[in-house]
């Protein structure tokens, strides 16, 4: 490895970072958009580099400032981490490059330089998350990530943004605040901080009663932040009053974030570890997936606001994610974080063809968009191409994870006809709301005839995710080996 | 252990509670900040108080002391009191922008006017 190459997994987080700064200094008119894509697309290729490092599995260490962990904080890359960096980084890079005309109309010139700084630092933020070893760290990067999406989401036209922000700020802050209570209690019982010195130190602490103490404080406050059934309740809004380009943003992957340091710490640090937290997790995340799930979907099949459908359905496919996990099994964990690769290409995609829907109609209820099929033929069929990605249509990106699921499903001892029924109702559910969207855009009848342009630059990365979704559908190579060797990884704690 | 000698761990989860009270039941947009606040600000003490050593001086070395505070947690709460702050701080500012837009900083209010 050349002296660049070495210092990717800080890279990472430092390129975003730096340039948020640089990026409020810059007054004239689409520059501050020029200099953010430009940092996201190179945060992407460092994303893209590292994954190729990391695909036989042996992750990379950085340490920061040369310090030896477990006292100096350490930056780690492996298997899972690169998929959610991928996932992340590509999520910022498209909805950035398609969302210059959409956003122009929401924010004004001169607030673009501190919307674009807020958007790095949220990529950065995010992208410290997935790549820090270090749980106090990974609060700090949680808060910045999380503030700078308060403020993109308050950017919406719409008044009601800001209630819908000033709930987001209050909940994510009340979850980042019970993991960093979860945090701290472990630090008091084994006095590191450092996820791989923890997962060693915790099997040693004599009285674990803190410590499962510590396990509920962290899921609760992460199950906040990942939008697990009940603690979705801020989700929705937030989702459907923030501008069209953000919600294509935030939800590929801020929810996936959470749900990343979920999974680390509950397999890295507490399964097998702990006595009893085998019980505490699976058998307790289970039906809540499930009633996130059903609840989840059969919400999203009464809604007649197009944005506020989606966020709900978000709230069900995290719910699949999190069924899969609570398997505890190779397989219900492969299907795990390949879902959260594909859940962000199909609901990345659906989002970026509303942004180009809405730069038509005047809002995003169903009757705005009755007969605009035959206006915008191009947009629809790629909407819905990723809505039948979100379904599980054999062929698409949505059906390789989904297979996975039943297959992890039918692994199981008890219950797993059930599940399987559980994950075919809901797939009919989404048919149904998809449906919904399908029918009044082909079947409704337009208010006016004449076809509708699209940006050139948004109709490029709608179609890319599009065809994105199709690919991976078909050849899930890249997505899947990395899932696998994340469950490996996973799983490689609990033996 | 008896109880009265982790009095400050009550402090902690008694300061806790009453700011996720107010959090929860206040329907003002500005006590609910506050309660935050208070919620954030019982989980630094629990930081603080878990680095002290009984008897222990400040960890500076060469002052003839012979045991030293943990300074860790000390430090990490120094950066969880910037969030704290950044936190509140981005709070007013959308409370100032939802006073503007509905002119009310009441929930109850803010709810009746988007329902209509």
């Amino acid at each position: 490895m050349n002296a660049l190459t070495a210092h990717l997994p800080a890279l990472q987080v430092i390129v975003p970072m730096l340039m948020a700064p640089f990026v409020v200094l810059l007054r004239a008119r689409n520059l501050p958009w020029v200099a953010a894509t430009a940092t996201s697309l190179l945060a992407f290729s460092i994303a893209v580099r590292l994954t190729m490092i990391v695909t036989d599995g042996k992750p990379v260490s950085y340490r920061m400032g040369s310090w030896a962990p477990p006292y100096g904080i350490e930056l780690q890359v492996d298997a899972l981490s690169a998929l959610v960096l991928l996932v992340v980084t590509g999520a910022s890079s498209l909805a950035l490059i398609g969302g210059r005309e959409s956003l122009a109309k929401v924010i004004s010139a001169d607030r673009e330089p501190y919307f674009f700084a807020a958007w790095l630092l949220a990529l950065a933020g995010m992208a410290g998350i997935v790549v820090s070893a270090d749980a106090f760290n990974i609060f700090v990067f949680m808060e910045i990530s999380s503030l700078a999406s308060y403020v993109l989401v308050a950017g919406g036209p719409d008044r009601r943004a800001l209630p819908a922000t000033f709930k987001y700020l209050i909940m994510g802050t009340i979850g980042a605040t019970f993991y960093l209570i979860g945090v701290g209690l472990i630090y008091m019982m084994t006095g590191t901080l450092n996820l791989a010195d923890m997962e060693l130190r915790v099997h040693e602490v004599a009285d674990q009663k803190p410590i499962l103490a510590a396990a509920g404080f962290i899921t609760v406050g992460l199950a906040l932040k990942a939008a697990i059934f009940p603690l979705h309740v801020w989700l929705p809004n937030a989702y459907t009053y923030a501008p069209h380009v953000v919600t294509a943003f935030l939800a590929a992957c801020a929810t996936k974030v959470a749900l990343y340091v979920l999974l680390r710490f509950d397999f890295f640090v507490f399964q097998q570890n702990l006595i009893g937290h085998e019980f505490q997790f699976a058998a307790y995340l289970m039906p809540l997936a499930i009633l996130g799930i059903l609840i989840g979907s059969a919400v999203a099949m009464f809604e007649r606001n197009i944005k506020r459908m989606l966020a709900f359905s978000s709230v069900a496919q995290i719910g699949y994610m999190m069924l899969g996990a609570s398997f505890v099994t190779a397989t219900g964990l492969t299907a795990a974080t390949l879902h959260m690769f594909n859940h962000a290409l199909a609901k990345g995609g659906l989002f970026l063809a509303i942004a180009a829907i809405a730069i038509v109609t005047a809002g995003c209820r169903l009757s705005d968009i009755a007969g605009l099929a035959r206006r915008m033929p191009w947009t629809f069929a790629a909407l819905v191409v990723a809505g039948l990605s979100l379904i599980g249509v054999p062929g698409t990106a949505g059906f390789v994870s989904k297979w996975y699921l039943i297959d992890a499903a039918l692994e199981l001892e008890t219950g797993g006809a059930a599940l399987v029924a559980l994950i075919l109702v809901s797939s009919l559910m989404a048919v149904v709301y998809v449906w919904r969207i399908v029918e009044a855009a082909c079947f409704g009848e337009p208010a006016e005839r004449r076809a509708a342009s699209v940006p050139p630059a948004l109709a490029i990365v709608l179609w890319a995710a599009a065809i994105a979704n199709l690919g991976f559908g078909i050849a899930p190579g890249l997505p899947l080996s990395l899932s696998a060797t994340a469950a490996d990884i996973l799983l490689g704690h609990v033996q | 252990m008896n109880i009265l000698g982790i009095y400050y761990y009550w402090v902690f989860a008694i300061l806790l509670m009453i700011g996720f009270y107010v959090v929860i039941a206040k329907l003002n947009l500005i006590k609910k900040l506050i309660g935050l606040s208070l919620f954030q600000a019982a989980v630094f003490l629990l930081y603080i108080t878990m680095g002290n050593v009984e008897g222990a001086s400040a960890p500076i070395y060469g002052f003839g002391a012979e045991t030293f505070s943990n300074p860790l947690p000390q430090v990490l709460i120094l950066t969880a009191i910037v969030v704290g702050i950044s936190t509140t701080a981005l709070g007013l500012g959308i409370v100032v922008r939802i006073k503007e837009e509905y002119d009310s900083v009441e929930e109850h209010e803010i709810q009746e006017m988007d329902r209509r």
